[in-house]
């Protein structure tokens, strides 16, 4: 098996993009990708997306991609695998590289959802969960992590304002990266007072529908060295899986697929959750960043948001998390949040983050999140030379 | 746009039903007593009205102002987006009430909230070049909007009818008037379908705004006017948080902006908004005022129309009644009457 480096990466702003199509997001930032990598051609083009047959009436996106950007001929597929589609597509990026089967692939996660109206986007988005057991009962993909986080705040004693620290962190972080959806910073008294969603989630909980797209070259770590000084190396690739429904999984607040994801992951890297500098994390719901800290090892079961309280997770923190927004405040147009994390991590190794720089940074972890956690897709990057 | 011969207002109607739903009876039904309202409360149409008699109480206290016979109306238009008839114009009924008929031209006109201007700036064109010595135009709705929905707190009933003659003849001339449209699917209906259905968020930036600001920027630009030459404004009212944030984006302050703003007080009443506010502007202008109106229908596009007060004001203003008196005779009812006043019972 070879080494795998991502030696380009690419990114549209993320936002309401009323006068782009998935196409034109798509495109913008694989030839983003491909002028960071200096390439004009690649062996495959690998496509995270969810919905866009649903939202948009358009599959068959890999050689729609694929032909749009200037490389028709090549070998192109869609990967879906909900909320989790971008990383699963860079993981079968990574496998093909590894294998030595293709050199250079491009792996682009993109999503367009403004163009529906809510109740159709928010029916698109429950395709995540169960259709026959969980969605038949009318429950939306909110209210199933409502759900979750009520019981977790009834299993632990946690009040809702403790998960305050999640969103006034992503927030803060997104003010300062210019790709970000919201880019002002929210107080307390702002997540206090924001509108239910479903309770106990509100509106400041919850990661926002948005459009995007962010892209990453990969090749074999000896080659991308040569188009590029310092790429990133992928030391760590796993993706787990669940049961789909929560209620068929044996402890709903343990998500044991971001567990068995992380511990493959580490396994492979040789590392261990202290050797992480920072961790972009898949924060579509505060209490989904909670659970996802304790099942990646960062803190002990119904600890995990005590990290946001205590300002652990800051990029001065013990575990930086969400360091150029994350979700919450980058957006979160589904398919593609899985390469945005990628990409972001790829900025931070480079050295690139602007002011939302952690210091220091040489490993890097991003886990991507299908579904209520059926699904879990987690990588490892660490900085070359 | 500026016509060959100049044009203006000779006389102006407004009408707005005396029932009023408050935001609150809204969320009481349907948030369980808790939320923010974008207004306080809307017009509501009695059981008999319609848009049609919305456009005659309008066009009759329009009629009274300008003072003229008429049978020498050449042409009766009405724009709304709730005429009662799929088919058979209200136009007509109109036409026949002030009796206007038979010898004049009539027609509907539907651009969602801005048929009203439409027709009006049709009118201009109309009268300017001669083809008529006077043109009666109306914008007249009841609006409605699915209940629990957002449009239902905004959703209201009223009109305002103008009649249009030659500059001489007018209480207020036009300067200018500029259109801006593009094919912007923020808002529509289907046929058969009873409520409309709308872009949520998208209802903003790419479609109210742009075309307002537009609209607004091009008119002033042409006329080589700023904010401040005017003493009031008015742009579409659809709730009071669009026209503050256009007004202030533009550089009109809320002191110009107030006298027109009503939604807070009767909601949108759709093709008759910007056209009210223009009422309640003239109600209280003096000669040598300058008034803009900024209108919006959606799909979209929007009107900007530069007016100039002249001396015609004092003598018309009183032969009908104002439009704040419509807004002062309010009658509070609550959603249950509501919904029976407009309908919203299966009876079979």
């Amino acid at each position: 098996m070879r080494d795998v480096s991502i030696f380009g990466i690419g990114q549209t702003e993320v936002g309401e993009h009323w006068d782009k199509s998935l196409r034109h997001l798509a495109g913008e930032a694989v030839l983003a990708a491909m002028r960071d990598a200096g390439i004009d051609r690649a062996d495959a083009l690998y496509v995270g997306n969810m919905l866009s047959g649903e939202l948009n009436g358009q599959e068959h996106l890999g050689a729609l991609i694929a032909d749009f950007v200037g490389l028709r001929g090549v070998e192109a597929v869609k990967v879906e695998a909900a909320c989790g589609s971008g990383a699963a597509a860079v993981r079968m990026g990574y496998l093909a590289v590894a294998s030595g089967l293709l050199d250079v692939v491009i792996v682009v996660g993109v999503e367009k959802m403004t163009d529906q109206k809510n109740d159709v986007t928010t029916a698109g988005l429950a395709m995540a969960a169960d259709a026959e057991y969980e969605v038949i009962n009318g429950i939306s993909f909110v209210s199933l992590n409502a759900l979750l986080m009520q019981r977790y705040m009834h299993e632990y004693g946690v009040r809702h304002e403790d998960f305050a620290g999640f969103p006034i962190n992503a927030h803060k972080n997104a003010a300062t990266n210019p790709y970000a959806m919201f880019r002002k910073p929210i107080s307390l008294e702002t997540f206090k007072r924001a509108r239910m969603v479903a309770a106990p989630i509100n509106l400041m909980d919850s990661s926002p529908v948005a459009d995007g797209a962010a892209a990453v070259v990969l090749a074999p770590s000896d080659m991308a060295r040569r188009f590029r000084s310092a790429p990133v190396r992928i030391i760590g690739s796993a993706n787990a899986t669940d049961a789909l429904a929560v209620h068929d999984r044996q402890d709903p607040l343990f998500l044991s697929a971001a567990a068995l994801s992380a511990q493959k992951a580490y396994h492979q890297a040789r590392i261990t959750p202290a050797d992480v500098d920072f961790f972009e994390l898949h924060d579509a719901f505060s209490i989904t960043a909670a659970l996802s800290l304790e099942a990646a090892g960062f803190a002990e079961r119904g600890r995990g948001v005590y990290l946001a309280k205590d300002g652990e997770i800051t990029l001065e923190g013990r575990i930086p998390i969400c360091t150029l927004g994350g979700l919450k405040a980058r957006g979160h147009p589904v398919g593609a949040t899985g390469v945005y994390q990628i990409v972001e991590a790829t900025l931070q190794l480079r050295h690139l983050a602007g002011p939302n720089q952690v210091k220091n940074a040489r490993i890097g972890m991003t886990q991507n999140i299908g579904g209520s956690g059926a699904t879990v897709i987690t990588h490892i990057l660490a900085a070359e030379g | 746009m500026k016509p060959i011969r100049d044009v203006g207002i000779i006389g102006y109607g407004a009408y707005i039903p005396r029932y009023r739903l408050p935001a609150s009876e809204i969320v009481r039904v349907w948030k369980g007593g808790d939320g923010d309202t974008p207004i306080l409360e809307k017009a509501v149409p009695g059981p008999d009205e319609d848009a049609a008699t919305i456009a005659i109480e309008a066009a009759r206290n329009a009629l009274s102002r300008a003072g003229i016979p008429p049978q020498k109306i050449g042409a009766v238009w009405v724009g709304s987006e709730s005429h009662p008839y799929a088919v058979k114009p209200t136009s007509t009924i109109v036409a026949e009430a002030i009796g206007a008929t038979p010898e004049t031209q009539a027609g509907d006109w539907e651009f969602a909230c801005k048929a009203g201007t439409e027709a009006m700036q049709a009118a201009f064109g109309f009268v300017a070049s001669g083809m008529a010595a006077y043109a009666l135009i109306v914008g007249a709705d009841t609006a409605q909007g699915r209940p629990g929905d957002e449009l239902e707190y905004t959703a209201s009933a009223g009109g305002a009818a103008y009649i249009i003659g030659l500059r001489e003849e007018s209480l207020a001339y036009l300067e200018g008037s500029y259109s801006y449209v593009t094919d912007t699917p923020d808002f529509f209906r289907r046929p058969g379908q009873e409520y409309p259905t709308h872009g949520s968020r998208f209802t903003g930036d790419p479609a109210y705004f742009r075309h307002v600001l537009s609209a607004a920027r091009g008119l002033m630009e042409q006329l080589g006017a700023k904010p401040s030459d005017y003493r009031m404004a008015v742009f579409h009212q659809p709730n009071v948080k669009f026209p503050e944030r256009a007004a202030k984006t533009l550089g009109f302050t809320d002191e110009q902006i107030r006298t027109g703003l009503l939604a807070n007080v009767i909601g949108n009443t759709y093709a008759g908004s910007s056209l009210l506010g223009l009422t309640a502007m003239l109600d209280v202008a003096e000669p040598g005022d300058r008034l803009l109106l900024v209108s919006f229908g959606s799909g979209a596009g929007s009107d900007a129309m530069s007016f100039v007060v002249t001396d015609k004001i004092a003598e018309r203003r009183d032969r009908a009644p104002c439009t704040q008196d419509y807004i002062r005779r309010r009658k509070v009812i609550d959603y249950g009457l509501y919904v029976r006043y407009r309908g919203k019972l299966k009876m079979h």
